[in-house]
């Protein structure tokens, strides 16, 4: 950047590597918007099985392609950072967990259960 | 000039929104409502075959059919507070804020009907 005055300028946010916390803050944000729109196809797809089954049936099957696929583990994941991430907020709620190590390690934990549970859910449905 | 507010709406504390904690509390409450339906729709729609007549035999059952108007309540009142925190935190022109509150709370309000409508007419149609 050609800064003529040579007066010293602030670095601005988009310099600093984001604290995992902070990741995560504007992640549930995020996920939160992205929700919203899966839920919404999920509606979708429960006035469709509702209306008919010849309505339901084409519908379901986008699911099955791969980008249905991709949309479904991207909604389910999200569902569930979304998930942990709200319940370490609840803990916050509630005036706990705001050690930076217990903060550190609560970061650390929602995306570990949130991978575990979207594995455990596919596993679910391979095995169903 | 040191005191501008009421004792009364003092004591009421419901600030200037005049609403006070409610949209807070109201997150909080469909967030805690949410823990326990969110695992069981994951896990129940997972280990459901996708197939029309399981879905709708599957539904039928009362409790389901309980559970998922409440799920689908809980998810868009959820929603719309969600949604209202950011778009007023990152919309920060009045009239443009004003429009996107007006689509995004009715959106939540109509899905919202879509789904509970369409839970009961599968629970109880045919």
């Amino acid at each position: 950047m050609n800064n003529k005055n040579k007066l010293p300028l602030s670095p601005h946010l988009q310099i600093y590597r984001l604290p995992l916390t902070a990741l995560l803050s504007i992640t549930h944000r995020l996920t939160g918007i992205i929700l919203v729109l899966g839920s919404i196809f999920m509606v979708w797809l429960l006035a469709a099985a509702a209306d008919s089954s010849a309505s339901y049936g084409p519908l379901v099957a986008q699911l099955g392609s791969w980008y249905g696929q991709v949309f479904l583990f991207g909604f389910v994941f999200s569902l569930y950072l979304h998930f942990c991430s709200g319940i370490r907020h609840l803990f916050w709620d509630v005036g706990l967990g705001f050690e930076l190590e217990t903060v550190d390690l609560t970061a650390k934990l929602v995306i570990a259960c949130a991978i575990i549970l979207t594995i455990a859910t596919w596993l679910v449905a391979a095995a169903g | 000039m040191s005191e501008l507010t009421t004792p009364l709406s003092k004591v009421k504390g419901l600030g200037s929104a005049k609403e006070g904690t409610t949209h807070f509390w109201r997150q909080r409450m469909t967030a805690l409502i949410l823990i326990p339906l969110v695992l069981w729709i994951g896990f129940s729609l997972a280990a459901l075959p996708v197939d029309h007549a399981t879905l709708v035999s599957w539904v039928q059952q009362p409790l389901v059919s309980m559970l998922l108007v409440l799920l689908v309540g809980a998810v868009f009142y959820h929603a719309q507070l969600g949604l209202q925190v950011v778009i007023e935190d990152y919309v920060s022109s009045h009239s443009r804020r004003t429009v996107m509150l007006l689509i995004s709370n009715l959106m939540c309000l109509i899905f919202g009907i879509v789904g509970i409508l369409s839970v009961l007419k599968i629970a109880f149609g045919a």
